[in-house]
C-alpha cells in the first residue's frame, strides 16, 4: 500500500492497485464523523460503440443504456439494495453522466460492512426480463419529468446546436423509444465490458482505520475473479470542428425566454497534465470575465440582458469539450449576439499580471473550500484518475501556473464557427 | 461526538462560536428574523438582491467580487427564507482557513470587516440605495417571482400552500409579490433596511477552526446594536380549524403531473412529539425504503418519485410525487392507503429501529457541513427550544412504535393538489 502526504492541503492519501486490476484509493478524516464511498467506472452515456469483452467486433447499444444499467443494478433476485444499505444506517445513491457511472453511500456507523456491501453489489449483477420491462415504466417517467424543465432542456439543446454526431447531443436516459429497446443481453454485455475492475475506481473517505480497510477490501476482491480484460476498444463517430445549428430554437412553455450560447471545444484527447492545465484555464477564464466581477458580466448587466439566472459552466472530457454561458432573458437573440462578440474579442486581450496573481488565488480558495465535501474529494478524484489526474495536486500546479499560460490560452481559444446559441421560448413571442 | 456551541450576548446581538476542527474554511453567518407579513415581505425579498451589488468602499459588484478574490476566493451568499411564519434574512460568507494558503496573514480580520461592511454599510445616495441599482434589482426580481412557473414541482409546492394556508400568514410567498413592487420607494426600503438591523432578532454563527476569544473580540469590536430592539419575536403557531379534506386540480402543458398532498400534524419543534413525528416522517416517506418509495414507486412502477417531508415550525407535512397524469386516482389512493397503513401500526419493530438510525445518519452528516451546523442551531432559535446534539439523538432513540401510531392519527388530510397535463387526462 502506497502513502502519500499532501502538504498544501493537509492531507494523507492510501492507495493500493489490486491484482485484479482495481485501483482503491482511502483518505481518512477522522475529525468528521462521516464516511463517503464511491465506486465509479469509467463509463458512461457516451460509450454506445465498442468492443464488447471477449470479442472482435464492435457493437451499437440503445441511447440510455449506461442509465438504465445503474438503475438495474441495484435490484437484486431476492432484494432491493436500497434495504440491505438501509439496515446498515447509510444512505445509497448513484448517478450517471455523460462518461462515468457511479455508485456511493454515506454512513456514520458500520463503515466497513457498507463499504463491502457497495462492492458486492455493483460486482454482483442480477438481470432478468421482468425487472427490466418493470423498470421501463419508471424511467419513462423520470424522461418525462426531464423534459418538463426547461432548464434542463436548454443544456440538452446547446449540446445538440454544437455536434453533429457525437454521442453527447443524446440525453444521458436516452428517450421513451429508446429505452423501450433495451434488453437483459445488452445490460450484461454493457456490464461486463465496461464494470470490470480495471475499468474502475473505488474512494473511500472519512472516519476509518486505512490499514484495516485496505486489508477487508483485499480480502473481498481476491475471492473473485473476472475474464482478463485486454484494454477497452471504443469508438466515436467523426465529429466536424463546427457546429451543427448556428442558432437552435426550442419552443416550450416559459414566462420568460432562456438562451444559452456554447462553445465547441477541440477535442484533442487530452490527458494528465495538459488535460488539467487546458481545464483550469477555461474555467479560470470564465471566471475572469463572467462571474459577477467580470467585465463581461457587468456590460451584459449593465444591459439589462441577464437576472440572477446567468450561469456558466464547462465540461471537458477526453472525447469532447463544450462551455455554456446562459440567462434567463427578454431579448435572446442580443444576448446572443453580445456574448459571442465578447468571447471573439478575448483573442486579441491580454491579462495583466496582478490580475491573473488574484485569478489563482481565487482558484485555489475555491478548491479549498469545495474539499470540505467529502463528496467533491472522493467523486472528483474518481473522475480525473481516469483522466491520469490527481485532484490532490491541483492546488501547487495552480500555483505554478503563469501569466503566459493563460494569454496562450486566450489567443487561440475562441473560432467563430465552434459557438452557437440554443433558445428556450413560447411558440409565439409576445411582444 | 457532540457539536460545541458557546453563545454569548453582546451589544443587543446573540453571538454563537461553533468551534471545530471539520474543514478548510471559517464560515460567518448574520442572521435577521421577524415574523413573515404581506406588509414587508416584498421589501425583504428584494434586499438580498441590492446588498449584493456593492458596499460603500466597494461600490460596484466587480470591486465587491475583486475584494472576495483577494480574500481567496471568499464565497458571499445573501438570501431570504421562510421557517414556519418566520422570516429570515441570512448573510453567509466563507472564507479559507488561513493556514492552507501562503501570505494570508489577517485575513480573518480583513473578512470580518468586509462582512459587517456589507451588513451595514452599503452603497447610499443619500438616505437611499443607488437608484440605478434600485430600479435594476426590482426587475430581476420580478422576472424571477415570474419564472417560479418553471420549475413544475417546487410551483406545484407553491400552489399547494396558497389553497392550504389561504388564511395563514405561512401562505405568503418568501419571493415577494408583483403587485407590491411599486408600493414603496427606494428611500421606504432604505429606511426599513435601517429598521430591521435594529428591531429584527439578530444572531451571528462562527464555525471553524479559530480561537474563541480573539474572535469574539473581533466580532463585537465590528457588530453593535443600540438595544431599542421591539418585542416583535414571532412564536409559530398551527391551526385549530378543522378543515376537512379539500382537492384543486390545475392543468398545464407538462407531461409528469406533480401530486402533492398537504397534511396538518399540530407538532412542532419545541414539541414532546417530535422526534415521533421525525420516526414517523421516516417510515412514511422520508427515505427510500419509506412506504411511500416502495408502494408508489417499485410496487407499482407509479412515479419517479414519492417522498415527504415534515414542516417543523407549522405543524404540518407535505407528501410530494410525480406522475404519469392518467395514474392520479390509483396514486392517490396507494398515498391514503400508507397513511393509513401508518395508522394501524402496519410496520416492523425491525423497520423502527432502522429509520431511527437512518435519522441520525442523516443528522450526524449536516453536522458534518459547515452550513448545515449552523443551520441545525438556528433551528433551535427560531423553534424556542434548546436541545444538545446528544439529548435530541437519545430523544430519537426512544421513540417508541405507540408513540409513532399516536403521531400517525394525529396527521390530518387538509389538501389534496395536482397539477396535470391539458385536457384532463387525470380522469381517465
Amino acid at each position: 500500500m502506497n502513502k502519500q502526504y499532501f502538504e498544501t492541503i493537509d492531507e494523507t492519501l492510501y492507495e493500493k492497485k489490486l491484482d485484479n486490476g482495481l485501483r482503491v484509493c482511502l483518505l481518512p478524516k477522522p475529525e468528521l464523523t462521516k464516511t463517503y464511498g464511491v465506486f465509479m467506472t469509467n463509463y458512461g452515456s457516451v460509450d454506445q460503440s465498442f468492443v464488447p469483452i471477449g470479442q472482435t467486433e464492435a457493437v451499437t447499444v440503445p441511447d440510455g443504456i449506461a442509465h438504465f444499467l445503474e438503475h438495474k443494478l441495484f435490484e437484486k433476485e431476492d432484494r432491493d439494495v436500497f434495504a440491505d444499505f438501509t439496515k446498515q444506517a447509510a444512505s445509497p445513491n448513484a448517478f450517471t453522466s455523460f462518461t462515468e457511472t457511479a455508485y456511493l453511500f454515506s454512513a456514520t456507523s458500520n463503515i466497513e460492512k457498507n463499504v463491502l456491501t457497495l462492492i458486492d453489489f455493483v460486482q454482483d449483477p442480477y438481470f432478468s426480463e421482468q425487472s427490466v420491462e418493470k423498470e421501463k415504466g419508471i424511467i419513462a417517467q423520470e424522461i418525462n419529468m426531464y423534459d418538463d424543465q426547461p432548464d434542463w432542456r436548454l443544456f440538452m439543446g446547446t449540446n445538440k446546436a454544437l455536434f453533429h454526431n457525437h454521442p453527447v447531443h443524446i440525453d444521458i436516459a436516452g428517450t421513451v423509444d429508446s429505452i423501450y429497446t433495451i434488453t437483459k443481453d445488452d445490460l450484461y454485455t454493457c456490464y461486463h465490458t465496461f464494470y470490470h475492475p480495471e475499468n474502475m475506481i473505488l474512494f473511500v473517505t472519512g472516519n476509518f482505520d486505512p490499514e484495516q480497510m485496505m486489508r477487508l477490501i483485499s480480502e473481498n476482491q481476491e475471492k473473485k475473479s473476472f475474464d482478463k480484460l485486454e484494454g477497452i476498444q471504443r469508438q466515436f463517430p467523426e465529429e466536424p470542428d463546427h457546429v451543427k445549428e448556428k442558432n437552435l430554437i426550442i419552443n416550450m412553455p416559459v414566462s420568460i425566454p432562456k438562451v444559452s450560447v456554447g462553445i465547441k471545444e477541440s477535442h484533442q484527447q487530452l490527458q494528465g497534465d495538459a488535460y488539467l492545465k487546458r481545464d483550469l484555464l477555461i474555467d479560470m477564464v470564465l471566471d475572469y470575465f463572467f462571474s459577477t466581477g467580470g467585465e463581461f458580466y457587468q456590460r451584459l448587466y449593465d444591459e439589462d440582458l441577464i437576472d440572477n439566472s446567468f450561469f456558466f459552466e464547462s465540461n471537458l472530457q477526453t472525447s469532447f469539450g463544450y462551455v455554456a454561458i446562459g440567462s434567463n432573458t427578454n431579448q435572446p437573440e442580443l444576448f446572443s449576439q453580445r456574448v459571442q462578440e465578447m468571447l471573439l474579442s478575448t483573442g486579441n486581450m491580454e491579462i495583466s499580471e496582478a490580475a491573473f496573481e488574484r485569478m489563482k488565488k481565487k482558484k485555489m480558495g475555491q478548491l479549498l473550500r469545495a474539499m470540505n465535501s467529502l463528496e467533491f474529494i472522493a467523486n472528483q478524484f474518481a473522475a480525473l484518475s481516469f483522466k491520469n489526474v490527481n485532484l490532490l495536486d491541483i492546488v501547487p500546479f495552480i500555483q505554478k501556473l503563469t501569466v503566459q499560460d493563460i494569454n496562450a490560452f486566450l489567443n487561440t481559444w475562441i473560432e467563430e464557427d465552434r459557438l452557437a446559441a440554443c433558445t428556450i421560448q413560447n411558440q409565439t413571442v409576445e411582444k | 461526538m457532540g457539536v460545541k456551541e458557546i453563545k454569548k450576548t453582546e451589544n443587543d446581538i446573540q453571538f454563537h462560536m461553533l468551534p471545530n476542527k471539520k474543514h478548510k474554511t471559517l464560515t460567518f453567518a448574520v442572521k435577521f428574523r421577524a415574523p413573515l407579513a404581506r406588509e414587508t415581505i416584498t421589501k425583504r425579498a428584494l434586499l438580498p438582491y441590492i446588498l449584493k451589488q456593492g458596499t460603500a468602499s466597494f461600490p460596484t459588484r466587480k470591486e465587491l467580487q475583486q475584494e472576495l478574490a483577494e480574500l481567496y476566493g471568499s464565497v458571499l451568499s445573501i438570501g431570504g427564507s421562510k421557517k414556519g411564519e418566520t422570516h429570515i434574512l441570512t448573510f453567509y460568507l466563507e472564507v479559507p482557513n488561513e493556514k492552507f494558503l501562503p501570505d494570508s496573514d489577517s485575513l480573518i480580520e480583513r473578512a470580518i470587516k468586509l462582512l459587517y461592511e456589507i451588513v451595514y454599510k452599503p452603497n447610499q445616495e443619500n438616505q437611499a440605495f443607488s437608484q440605478r441599482v434600485f430600479e435594476r434589482e426590482k426587475e430581476i426580481l420580478r422576472q424571477n417571482i415570474h419564472s417560479v412557473k418553471d420549475d413544475k414541482a417546487s410551483y406545484a409546492n407553491i400552489r399547494l400552500v396558497d389553497e392550504m394556508c389561504a388564511e395563514e400568514a405561512y401562505s405568503i410567498h418568501a419571493q415577494g409579490y408583483e403587485k407590491d413592487l411599486s408600493t414603496f420607494s427606494n428611500q421606504d426600503l432604505f429606511s426599513y433596511y435601517e429598521n430591521l438591523r435594529e428591531e429584527d432578532g439578530m444572531d451571528i454563527y462562527v464555525s471553524g477552526d479559530f480561537d474563541i476569544e480573539q474572535m469574539m473580540a473581533l466580532l463585537t469590536a465590528q457588530f453593535k446594536r443600540s438595544g431599542k430592539k421591539k418585542e416583535t419575536e414571532p412564536v409559530n403557531k398551527g391551526t385549530a380549524k378543522q378543515t376537512g379534506a379539500k382537492e384543486l386540480i390545475e392543468e398545464d402543458q407538462i407531461q409528469q403531473a406533480k401530486l402533492n398532498i398537504g397534511y396538518r400534524t399540530n407538532i412542532f419543534y419545541r414539541d414532546e412529539k417530535y422526534p415521533a413525528l421525525q420516526v414517523f416522517n421516516g417510515l412514511f416517506g422520508g427515505f427510500p425504503s419509506s412506504k411511500l418509495f416502495i408502494n408508489v414507486r417499485e410496487k407499482n412502477s407509479l412515479a419517479y418519485y414519492a417522498v415527504s417531508r415534515v414542516e417543523s415550525h407549522k405543524g404540518l407535512l407535505f407528501v410530494m410525487s410525480g406522475i404519469a397524469p392518467a395514474d392520479y386516482e390509483k396514486a392517490l389512493t396507494i398515498i391514503r392507503e400508507q397513511l393509513e397503513a401508518m395508522k394501524n401500526g402496519d410496520f416492523t419493530e425491525e423497520a423502527l429501529e432502522e429509520t431511527k438510525l437512518l435519522i441520525i445518519n442523516q443528522l450526524k452528516e449536516t453536522l458534518d457541513h459547515t452550513q448545515g451546523i449552523i443551520e441545525f442551531m438556528y433551528q433551535q432559535v427560531v423553534g424556542h427550544k434548546e436541545i444538545t446534539v446528544d439529548e435530541l439523538f437519545a430523544s430519537i432513540q426512544e421513540v417508541t412504535k405507540e408513540q409513532v401510531i399516536e403521531v400517525a392519527k394525529q396527521v390530518q388530510e387538509d389538501m389534496v393538489y395536482l397539477l396535470t397535463s391539458e385536457g384532463g387526462e387525470a380522469h381517465e
